[in-house]
């Protein structure tokens, strides 16, 4: 068991490391930027001594790296700065108490339902694309598997935007079955809010499937010429059981792997299907603030997306360990 | 709520006629082992795929399914022209070609003949538009059919946008822009990503390691964000320079999906480097360069020419999505994804008018037909130099 655990310590340090790299690869990007806050926050009227005081201010006069360390303890206490958009000039100069909206007030509830989103579309997709590589393994070569391929190819290959809006052109405008517009609120019945999440859901779902689906046929298959599958066959199991209960326990680890990474890009899906259905996520706030060079929310929502695109590789790999047998007894 | 209670009849009612088939397939063949021994899965999907088909019929005959009817002739059309594509390359062409032709599955000659029109119209599209680009022609917000009775004009087929631009020719100007572009990015990625990565293979050591671990950080980024990240900068650094920005974006998206391609290029340049005959050209005294273009670069072809089409399309969506976002391609030029953002709000009229909510989805439909086509090559061209039957 130390062997494992010792292991699975080994991916999380180096985990730790990436993101601390990539937070140093953020911030060094944003600070390619020509003019700073306090130049942005001022405008037009801008006087060389306001920008000395507001930089004095908040600190900007300091070096690089400590300014790097700074905003790095910041951003580990869950405070992310301030965002240009909210702020104003009186709230710099005044004595602090009336600053404008923080980071962290924008994104938390917009974070919190992007997690929906992608929770409502892991439940769905997740089961879908098993399910369907299962059956596609168990028919392979037929016309059901060659349609399914066909299906996966073509999902996987289009545009999030194409798919969502042929979803809404059938599910929302020619039959008015599901809301396309997705005005999640506060105070929302949970009923309500996984009908107008449900849309995006599925677009998000067409686009994961496909890769999940094949990884699942693809896994089984390659087992089945094993001996034991042989052997479960000779005593007179029948298909369906044989995949189920001797291929895919074998076949899980590829599988799991592959789930986890497809969350992971559900993360980068999100933000075009968030755009597309006007879901307050965090990947339209994201988009927002990249189009407004709204700085301190672009640093932030790409340090969330991108420690949430590492911890799920890392959840990837821990769970592939796991999930071998021969790792987690050693001889 | 009804549509679903209506759904779980169906799906009990195609329950239940799966038995009625497997039983009554049993009784009529005097108990065969095939009816006998079928797993209900089967019957269930006999029966599904029966009532799929008698559903599409029924919905063919359906005044209001027009967009079913266009998808159904859509799928025919490309069918048939697949299959005539595939029988033309059988008779024509070297016997390498005719060869590839004979055992190639009809998606991909579908997928072949689908790149060659992109490529044609992307080539000439100058000749084959009506009208320019950033031409502003007619009225604003025509219609398309051009029935002037439908607030139409049939000089403009698919109508005219928000300031008056013919809609057919920014289409077609849209291959121009939106592919070329993507393939040059690719283009370059390649090159960087390719000569990064044999470099790394041959010289392997220090210089392996510092470009292996820089590509694992850039990796850990996804690379969607990645780019919208440095797309804030370049935007700040172009200014109103609209040209740059694209030009940024060339360059942006081409280093981050670089670092995939040198991954891929690394590996397969290892397995080189360690042949026998590397290390005779090495004690010959060649030198680096023809180590890597003489050598190398032949032996790994199959595997970079596959990655090459994955690679395009993905730089095709990541180019369509940043343009859909607003802060990829820049007006006046004419794409895709701009178009699908522009017009989408006529989804809305597809009852009343399903052609001009056929606009935004011909845009983004060109886009997904060039990707999975593209795909379906590379799927055919990957299952054939692994020799894979399954």
């Amino acid at each position: 068991m130390s062997n494992v655990l010792k292991i699975i310590l080994q991916r999380l340090l180096l985990g730790l490391l990436t993101l601390f790299v990539v937070s140093v690869v953020i911030f060094a990007a944003v600070n390619m930027l020509p003019g700073d806050f306090a130049e942005v926050i001022l405008g037009q009227g801008a006087t060389p001594d306001a920008v000395a005081a507001i930089r004095r201010d908040l600190g900007l006069d300091q070096p690089l790296v400590l300014r790097y360390f700074h905003w790095l303890g910041g951003a580990v206490q869950g405070d992310l700065g301030t965002s240009f958009a909210q702020a104003n000039f009186a709230s710099f100069v005044g004595e602090g108490a009336a600053k404008g909206a923080t980071v962290m007030q924008q994104i938390a509830p917009r974070f919190e339902n992007t997690m929906f989103l992608a929770g409502v579309t892991a439940l769905i997709a997740v089961p879908f694309a098993v399910g369907l590589g299962i059956l596609a393994a168990l028919y392979r070569n037929t016309a059901f598997d060659k349609g399914a391929n066909v299906f996966a190819l073509s999902s996987i290959s289009s545009p999030e935007f194409f798919l969502a809006y042929v979803l809404i052109l059938f599910l929302a405008v020619l039959n008015p079955i599901l809301p396309s517009l997705s005005n999640i609120y506060d105070g929302m019945g949970l009923g309500e809010r996984i009908e107008k999440t449900l849309l995006p859901a599925l677009t998000l779902t067409l686009v994961v499937t496909a890769h999940m689906m094949r990884m699942t046929r693809a896994a089984i298959i390659n087992l089945l010429a094993s001996p034991y599958i042989e052997m479960a066959r000779l005593k007179g199991m029948k298909p369906m059981h044989v995949i189920v209960r001797h291929a895919l326990p074998n076949a899980l680890a590829p599988i799991i792997n592959v789930i986890a990474l497809n969350l992971a890009y559900l993360i980068t899906g999100v933000v075009v299907v968030e755009v597309v259905f006007v879901y307050p996520g965090i990947g339209q706030l994201f988009v927002d603030a990249v189009k407004n060079r709204d700085i301190p929310v672009v640093q932030a929502c790409c340090l969330i997306f991108a420690a949430a695109y590492i911890l799920l590789n890392l959840l990837a790999d821990i769970l592939s360990i796991l999930s071998n047998p021969r790792l987690r007894h050693p001889k | 709520m009804i549509n679903w209670i209506w759904a779980v009849i169906v799906l009990a009612v195609l329950f239940g006629l799966a038995f009625v088939f497997r039983a009554a397939g049993a009784a009529a063949t005097g108990n065969k082992p095939y009816f006998r021994d079928m797993p209900f899965a089967v019957a269930f999907g006999y029966v599904f795929a029966a009532a799929a088909i008698a559903g599409g019929v029924w919905l063919w005959f359906v005044p209001g399914a027009v967009f079913f009817r266009w998808a159904v002739q859509f799928f025919v059309a490309a069918a048939i022209a697949a299959f005539i594509f595939r029988l033309a390359g059988r008779k024509v062409g070297t016997e390498a070609t005719k060869k590839a032709f004979r055992h190639m599955p009809l998606t991909a000659s579908f997928g072949l003949l689908t790149i060659l029109i992109y490529a044609l119209i992307s080539v000439f599209a100058g000749l084959l538009a009506p009208y320019g680009q950033s031409e502003v022609v007619g009225a604003v917000n025509l219609l398309p059919g051009g029935d002037v009775a439908n607030g139409g004009d049939p000089a403009h087929p698919l109508g005219t946008d928000q300031i008056g631009r013919d809609l057919l020719s920014r289409l077609l100007y849209g291959a121009q822009n939106t592919v070329g572009i993507a393939f040059a990015t690719t283009c370059l990625a390649f090159f960087l990503g390719g000569s990064f990565g044999f470099l790394a293979a041959t010289i392997g050591g220090w210089f392996d390691n510092i470009l292996s671990r820089i590509v694992d950080v850039l990796m850990a980024i996804p690379s969607l964000i990645f780019a919208l990240l440095l797309m804030t900068i370049a935007s700040a650094w172009a200014g109103s320079q609209q040209w740059q920005l694209t030009l940024y974006m060339i360059v942006i998206i081409a280093v981050i999906d670089s670092t995939r391609v040198f991954r891929l290029a690394r590996a397969v340049g290892q397995n080189i480097v360690v042949m026998d005959y590397i290390e005779a050209a090495k004690l010959r005294g060649e030198g680096l360069p023809y180590l890597i273009f003489k050598e190398i670069l032949p032996n790994a072809t199959a595997p970079l020419l596959a990655e090459f089409g994955l690679r395009f399309c993905f730089v095709f969506l990541t180019i369509a999505a940043l343009s859909f976002l607003g802060v990829g391609i820049q007006p006046p030029l004419a794409d895709w994804g701009t178009m699908v953002r522009d017009l989408a709000q006529f989804i809305n009229f597809a009852a009343f008018s399903p052609l001009a909510a056929a606009l935004p989805l011909m845009a983004a439909g060109a886009i997904a037909l060039l990707t999975v086509a593209v795909n379906f090559v590379v799927d055919w061209m990957l299952q054939r130099s692994s020799g894979l039957k399954e």
